[in-house]
């Protein structure tokens, strides 16, 4: 089909207003301290740090620093909880918490999610529609598994491992709380929770919400402060399992820091999913998935497609719906409802983001970025497409975590294939064809832990997610999410 | 002395979403052992009974294609109501011959058997499912699928707890159905009703019906749109005749006892396995 | 001929229709367009109890919406039985609402072609402005796309200087690949305007088959340079679902579609609620229905 005979024009002149979401009735603290043992207390040394809002480049709250006496603390009473009252309590009972608190996040939803937005950037309707009901949703799943796990594994003996460490990125800061939390709980674990540095706002509120539903003390504690923080709950002595959500190269640290210790971990790492149009695919539905699976949630997604592969016999009608599409996305305040696209997390992030894009023009690729305005403070970036570029350009290789997508076509579906498994990472990837069959084969064939056929970034409780090779080893959600938090053993008779 | 007259409940039955009398106007005369206070319960007839399967029938292809998600959600929230009703349901199972803490612990054990069943809503197709590793490139796969309309003879020998631990399963499974309830522990029928009514349970997944055993179960076992039935009890000669209807539409059939509806017996996803089907698919690998 | 069939993903449609619906349309924005959408409506009376006096009634409300509150627009058109063109016109003579009318056996289309181009002439001559046909759905389901094509083609000569819409009857033909199908062959087959459906069965117009005939019409234009205008008719009644309709004409076909020439809205309480809007939206305060007249 020949496209670039009558473009369209989509400038329109009928514009949306502001749609504001109004933010009077949620009350963010001044400060927020670590929650240790059921109770809120500041760090020993007494530092904090600041928390911005990266639309506005403004402080939102000051939160303590935890140092290496206070992470003593969190072990300590994770321990004492799990060797107390935790293990003591029935399954059931346990289970019965984790339905409180999956309630509680559904009754304060708004607050958690106007909160996740100011605190991270992202636009309020996802976070509103998308991240804080997966995060009720995956607490609701887990408790009902509580006093269940005599079917989970047929012939073993499922026993809880102990006392956790948990350490969560910046994209999804409630959802991997989540994710984290109810599989390690439903299980009869206690734990150690630490959050990104630059969003630690959602989870002082689920601190909150575990204070109020009367988890014993001790059960979760939530310890905030940067990458160092990490690295000492890692190496402590008092923790027995590690649960690692971020970038692969720290996670390569964590599996060295490790070695000879006899601990579990698991890691989810990076990804650079290869994302594969055919010509027989839905191409405007195509399209959605292209715009889903990289610039939504500004490109901070570990499974985002980022090499996008067209069938070359497609590859000029794909590309142009593409950029027509990209003209309609809105960049801007995250607290606006209309917003599609919203901040960068973090200085840092942004600056990596425009590094990678100017190393794609060094390296020849052909930019195209959409022509929204985007705001004086704040940290922004365009929606971004790369053409002309293949497997050897660094911007295909390398995971950049912003709305930057690299096109590449393809001839064959042999050749794609392999070029789709043609990376050091395995976190996930992407199909579309109208033919069954192929689904199928091509789905058999992409070395990846999470596959979407005909859609993309779909996630669900039950759906175990989480990468082969360097993308990162266990699985969270599903029977899967429970392995890495149980030990089994053989019924002795 | 308190004059105050008290504004007696009406005990009606549970169909289609609404509260019913029996379209017979039947009743019969439900007395505590001592005599002394007594209760007029409605005695369904089977007209009732063909209207119940009509609103389960028409009820089951919206029940079914929720998420499990939303079917769990649904049957956590009768815990809650259930909970927040639980003074009332102890006092109709004192009244009914339980202690006042038996009868406690019978309303605590019903609350959180629907609390357990809830919690499979989007598990038991995980354990049960499959994909089958056939020797030909298909993508195979067995997955469950709920039976389809439910007909439920409830146990003679429980007023609270027996009737739940008997519909739960069923329910969280997708299907619908229509209960039997005892003529014997009749009354819990309208606070359960109430109950159900208030959960977002939509009209006609669940029917309850109270009316005699002996009256109904020959139109409970045969009627041609009720695709299981499961019967709580010992009787050989009701078993029999349960049995031998079923067999004009092959009618699933599930005997239980005791041991089926107790608390510390019956939890179990094989309970739900009672009303599902398997299908299995079949579709090539190739390009 | 033969005919490209182009695939549409069922899911993908209702997740972007669900996405294009949570955009929140406020204050000036909201006011453009209801504005917007109350030109575009095609007030409509189609029932087998029609008469001069009842069609005439409507013409009035037509370019007398509501008196009280002034620089409201007239709709676009009215939209009656052939037999009722001439009573129309004489009505709304002098004003610039257009008078369209359903014709070719109109709403099920079983009848004889012949039949159906005579009344098509006849209602041209009596002076129809627009002409909304049915297509042969019995012979699309049947794979006879090229009766389906000749008969648009038969009809849109006999219509002369009037526009022809073809309504697809979405409804029934359930799938959204045959709506997409049906609106090509329409589009190919000279239909200045495709319809959704002729609002007597359900379902009528949904934002899913909208959308891809939306998605339709956007292909076409890129391949011929044509536009075809595009009219979701029945089930249409609130003001909140004409914005979302508007939302999503914007953001799939863009600014040159924002008009009446080529958008129009197929219903007939729509616009006493879009009334009630405007002016909520110009008071603050909510409306209630006693105050519109009904006609």
């Amino acid at each position: 089909m020949t496209i670039e005979n009558h473009p369209q024009n989509l400038q329109a002149d009928w514009t949306y207003d502001p749609a504001p979401q109004s933010i009077e009735h949620v009350d963010i603290h001044d400060s927020y301290e670590l929650f240790i043992n059921g109770k809120f207390t500041s760090s020993k040394d007494g530092s904090y740090r600041d928390s911005i809002n990266p639309a506005t480049e403004k402080t939102l709250a000051k939160v303590a620093e935890a140092g290496v006496e206070d992470v003593d603390l969190a072990i300590e009473a994770a321990r004492q909880a799990y060797e107390g009252p935790w293990s003591q309590m029935t399954a059931a009972e346990r289970g019965k918490f984790l339905f409180r608190i999956a309630r509680m996040i559904q009754e304060r939803s708004r607050e958690l999610a106007i909160v996740e937005s100011l605190d991270g950037g992202k636009p309020i309707r996802e976070s509103r529609d998308v991240d804080i009901p997966l995060a009720a949703a995956h607490f609701f799943y887990y408790a009902g598994w509580a006093d269940k796990l005599d079917y989970a594994f047929p012939g073993r003996q499922a026993q809880s491992v102990g006392v956790a460490a948990q350490i969560i990125p910046w994209n999804f800061p409630l959802l991997m709380a989540a994710w984290k939390l109810a599989p390690a709980l439903a299980t009869g674990n206690t734990l150690v929770l630490k959050p990104a540095e630059t969003t630690p706002l959602t989870a002082m509120i689920l601190a909150d919400i575990i204070r109020e539903a009367d988890l014993p003390p001790g059960v979760v504690n939530i310890v905030t402060g940067d990458g160092d923080l990490g690295k000492q709950l890692v190496r402590h002595p008092g923790i027995d399992k590690i649960a690692f959500t971020g970038s692969t190269a720290v996670g390569k640290e964590i599996m060295r820091a490790l070695a000879g210790k006899n601990k579990r971990f698991t890691l989810e790492l990076g990804g650079k999913a290869a994302n594969i149009v055919f010509a027989d695919a839905a191409i405007d539905q195509a399209i959605e998935g292209i715009v889903n699976s990289i610039f939504f949630n500004q490109g901070h997604v570990c499974c985002a497609g980022s090499r996008l592969f067209v069938e070359e016999s497609v590859a000029q009608e794909v590309t142009q719906k593409l950029r027509e599409r990209m003209e309609t996305l809105i960049v801007g305040d995250p607290l606006d409802k209309n917003t599609d696209i919203g901040a960068i997390n973090s200085i840092d992030q942004l600056k990596r983001i425009q590094s990678y894009v100017e190393i794609g023009q060094q390296e020849g690729g052909e930019l195209y970025q959409s022509s929204c305005i985007l705001p004086d403070t704040g940290y922004w970036h365009a929606p971004t497409l790369f053409s002309n570029v293949s497997q050897s350009h660094r911007i295909v290789q390398e995971e950049i975590f912003g709305p930057v997508l690299a096109i590449q076509t393809f001839r064959t579906v042999d050749e794609v294939i392999d070029k789709a498994n043609n990376t050091p990472y395995g976190l996930s990837g992407g199909v579309w064809t109208d033919k069954g069959a192929k689904i199928f084969k091509v789905t058999r064939n992409i070395r990846a832990g999470v596959i979407w056929a005909n859609t993309f970034n779909k996630f669900d409780p039950s759906s175990p997610f989480g990468g082969y090779k360097e993308s990162g080893m266990g699985r969270e959600g599903g029977v899967e999410g429970l392995l890495p938090y149980l030990n089994l053993t053989t019924n002795t008779r | 002395m308190n004059d105050r007259i008290d504004v007696r409940k009406t005990h009606k039955m549970f169909i289609n979403g609404k509260f019913a009398r029996s379209e017979s106007e039947r009743t019969f005369n439900w007395t505590t052992a001592d005599t002394k206070d007594s209760t007029n319960i409605c005695r369904a007839s089977r007209k009732d009974f063909r209207d119940s399967v009509l609103a389960a029938k028409n009820a089951f292809s919206g029940w079914s294609s929720r998420t499990a998600y939303n079917r769990a959600q649904i049957i956590y929230r009768c815990a809650e109501i259930l909970e927040g009703r639980s003074a009332q349901l102890v006092e109709e199972l004192h009244a009914q011959g339980l202690d006042p803490e038996d009868a406690q612990l019978e309303v605590r054990q019903t609350i959180d058997l629907l609390v357990y069943y809830a919690g499979w809503a989007d598990k038991y197709q995980q354990l049960f499912s499959s994909v089958n590793p056939v020797s030909a490139p298909y993508f195979n796969f067995t997955a469950l699928e709920a039976t389809g309309v439910v007909a439920i003879i409830a146990p003679r020998e429980s007023g609270l707890l027996g009737i739940v631990s008997a519909i739960a399963p069923a329910l969280v499974g997708g299907n619908t159905c229509v209960t039997l309830i005892s003529e014997e522990h009749p009354l819990c029928t309208a606070s359960l009703s109430e109950t159900l009514h208030t959960s977002d349970v939509p009209a006609g997944v669940v029917n309850l019906l109270t009316g005699y055993r002996s009256e109904l179960i020959e139109q409970f076992s045969t009627h041609m749109e009720v695709n299981a039935l499961i019967y709580f009890g010992e009787d050989k000669d009701e078993i029999t005749q349960i049995e031998t209807n079923a067999a004009e539409n092959v009618k699933r059939v599930s005997i239980c006892t005791r041991h089926d509806w107790e608390y510390e017996s019956s939890l179990s996803p094989y309970a739900i396995l009672r009303t599902q089907e398997t299908k299995t698919t079949w579709h090539p690998i190739g390009f | 001929m033969t005919w490209s069939e182009t695939k549409v993903d069922q899911i993908g449609v209702q997740e972007r229709v669900a996405r294009l619906q949570s955009r929140s349309i406020k204050s000036d924005s909201k006011k453009e367009a209801l504005t917007l959408a109350l030109s575009m409506i095609d007030l409509t009376t189609l029932e087998g109890r029609d008469s001069p006096n009842k069609v005439r009634q409507l013409c009035y409300k037509a370019t007398h919406l509501h008196e009280s509150f002034p620089g409201l627009p007239h709709v676009a058109a009215i939209c009656v039985y052939a037999p009722m063109i001439k009573t129309a016109k004489q009505a709304l003579q002098g004003s610039t609402v257009k008078v369209a009318a359903v014709a070719t056996a109109f709403p099920s289309g079983m009848t004889s072609l012949e039949t159906k181009l005579d009344e098509v002439k006849q209602a041209s001559q009596d002076g129809a402005d627009e002409i909304d046909m049915v297509i042969s759905r019995g012979r699309f389901l049947s794979g006879d796309f090229d009766y389906v094509a000749e008969e648009i083609n038969r009809v849109k000569e006999a219509c002369g200087s009037a526009h022809l819409k073809v309504i697809l009857e979405t409804g029934e033909l359930v799938t959204l690949d045959n709506v997409r199908t049906a609106s090509d062959i329409a589009m190919t087959a000279g239909a200045d305007f495709i319809k959704t459906s002729t609002g007597k069965i359900q379902p009528a117009a949904t934002p899913e088959v909208t959308l891809v005939m939306m998605q339709a019409i956007r292909d076409f234009y890129r391949k011929h340079g044509r536009k075809v205008g595009l009219k979701p008719a029945g089930g249409i009644s609130k003001s909140k679902q004409a914005i979302q309709y508007l939302v999503m004409l914007r953001e799939t076909l863009g600014q040159d579609w924002l008009n009446p020439d080529l958008f129009r809205f197929g219903a007939s309480s729509l616009a006493n609620d879009i009334l009630m809007q405007v002016v909520k939206q110009n008071t603050g305060i909510y409306q209630s229905t006693s105050y519109f007249s009904l006609d």
